[in-house]
């Protein structure tokens, strides 16, 4: 069996690094070691997700999952909800104790799986019932911001099943990055294990960029761009819009698709606007940051 | 016979919502809801006769996102555009700042333009327009109808370019009566209903 070491920390800084291991492993079964974890955030909960579906795939035995020691981590995995997706992709070595209530927590969204549209609408139910007072007391945002922040939800999510043609995790969290920015922020985390932005562009658009066509020039015609698999003028429009709205917040949006990560980068936050030549992995990885309002 | 040949209707996006097959969602979301919406629209429009005049009314939608504002606003107004026996127009009522920006992006994105209320009492013209284009819908507004030219008749003070006019009928945000010939504001057109 091959181990994947789970990074201590696995956040929006350690992912890259965890898929790229993951994306050399062969067919043999896997354990997922996540005992040393002792700090994740929506990203990372989700990222471990999609990495154990990678992982299983082709295989008749889901990876294992070594759940991490700490009981704060475990705690807060399962109040996102993470041990009941947990079971349909890994074998958990250990059970995880019953699920706390989030209520009255930071949680806007526990982790929710997207695999199809009425996962969308229940996303957006479950985030107009109870983000609002989060948004407004953590980040002091305007009430209204519950609208634009549903409308984001809603179109990163529907991007999975449109784009990717798969399925996928959504969830969002507010914390204090207190080192980091001196501040709340709201971490919001989509990912999927289908097709990617090559794929999803590839027939309509790859032959007007001849040799060029790769992830990193895909990423840039969509996030850029707008473009869209679709002939239809009023589509694509969705990763543009999310662009705007989480610029206008201050905050930052990224999207890692095969071996290219493009990010919008506001003054606050100095990660490149582009990486590539990373490890090939399947899907579409979103994450997105929105800060408090300073003052 | 009467000036105006259309009756205008009110349709509630709302109430389309509750009715359509998507009727367990409470959010305009999603484009599949979206167009289910609009599908709905259209089957009411279709027995509507040549021409209709319809007031959309999203005051009771908490969240339009837009998937559903491309096909609830954009994709309904570029329909009825195309060569098409029916004749339809349309005032979006409740565009108030949860939908406005969603709304105003389709329609640019689109080149398509719409009258719609974005606060109560208050009708602005939303989407992809010239400067012209807004002076003489403003006017028009103003003046709530504009008389057809006749020779020698003496000009409305302030009425926009017969020019203008025509383009506002064309785009589908005045109407032009076919009995007189007068061009009406679609905001007063519909007030009745509000």
């Amino acid at each position: 069996m091959k181990v994947v070491s789970v990074p201590g920390s696995l956040d929006q800084q350690t992912v890259d690094g965890f898929f790229d291991e993951v994306s050399r492993l062969d067919a043999e079964r896997t354990l997922f070691d996540a005992r040393h974890v002792r700090w994740v955030d929506p990203n990372g909960m989700v990222a471990l997700l999609v990495a154990g579906a990678v992982a299983g795939r082709g295989s008749e035995e889901r990876p294992r999952l070594e759940p991490p020691e700490s009981s704060d981590v475990t705690g807060y995995l399962a109040r996102m909800g993470f041990f009941e997706q947990a079971q349909e992709v890994f074998e958990v070595s250990r059970r995880s104790g019953r699920r706390p209530s989030a209520g009255g927590s930071d949680v806007l969204l526990e982790i929710t799986r997207i695999a199809a549209n009425a996962d969308v609408h229940s996303v957006v139910d479950r985030v107009q019932r109870g983000a609002g007072e989060i948004l407004s007391s953590r980040l002091g945002y305007p009430p209204s911001a519950v609208v634009q922040f549903s409308v984001i939800l809603s179109e990163v999510c529907q991007n999975i099943l449109e784009h990717s043609e798969s399925e996928g995790w959504v969830a969002a969290q507010a914390y204090n990055w207190a080192r980091r920015l001196g501040r709340y922020v709201v971490v919001i985390s989509v990912m999927d294990m289908g097709r990617g932005f090559r794929g999803s562009l590839g027939d309509q658009h790859s032959a007007r960029y001849g040799d060029r066509w790769a992830d990193a020039t895909a990423l840039e015609a969509a996030f850029l761009h707008g473009l869209t698999r679709f002939p239809d003028s009023g589509r694509g429009q969705g990763i543009q819009q999310m662009r705007r709205q989480v610029q206008r917040w201050n905050g930052s949006i990224s999207v890692r698709s095969g071996t290219a990560r493009i990010a919008q980068v506001p003054s606050w936050d100095d990660s490149p606007p582009m990486v590539e030549q990373l490890a090939p992995f399947p899907g579409a990885q979103i994450g997105i940051v929105l800060p408090a309002k300073e003052g | 016979m009467t000036d105006l040949p259309v009756d205008p209707i009110a349709i509630d996006v709302g109430q389309v919502l509750q009715h359509t097959e998507t009727s367990l969602y409470a959010q305009l979301v999603t484009r599949p809801t979206g167009r289910a919406v609009r599908m709905a629209i259209e089957t009411r429009l279709h027995g509507a006769g040549p021409r209709s005049l319809s007031l959309i009314d999203f005051s009771e939608v908490a969240i339009l996102d837009f998937s559903c504002a491309d096909e609830v606003v954009a994709k309904l107004i570029q329909r009825y555009l195309e060569p098409d026996p029916h004749e339809a127009f349309f005032v979006f009522r409740g565009v108030h700042e949860p939908h406005r920006d969603q709304v105003e992006y389709v329609l640019e994105r689109q080149g398509l333009l719409a009258v719609a209320e974005t606060s109560p009492d208050t009708f602005e013209l939303l989407g992809d327009r010239s400067g012209e284009e807004e002076r003489a819908w403003l006017d028009l507004e103003r003046l709530r109808y504009v008389p057809a030219p006749e020779p020698g008749a003496a000009a409305v003070p302030d009425a926009p370019e017969p020019g203008w006019l025509d383009a506002l009928v064309r785009r589908r945000v005045a109407f032009r009566s076919p009995v007189s010939g007068r061009v009406h504001a679609l905001s007063h057109l519909v007030q009745h209903l509000l």
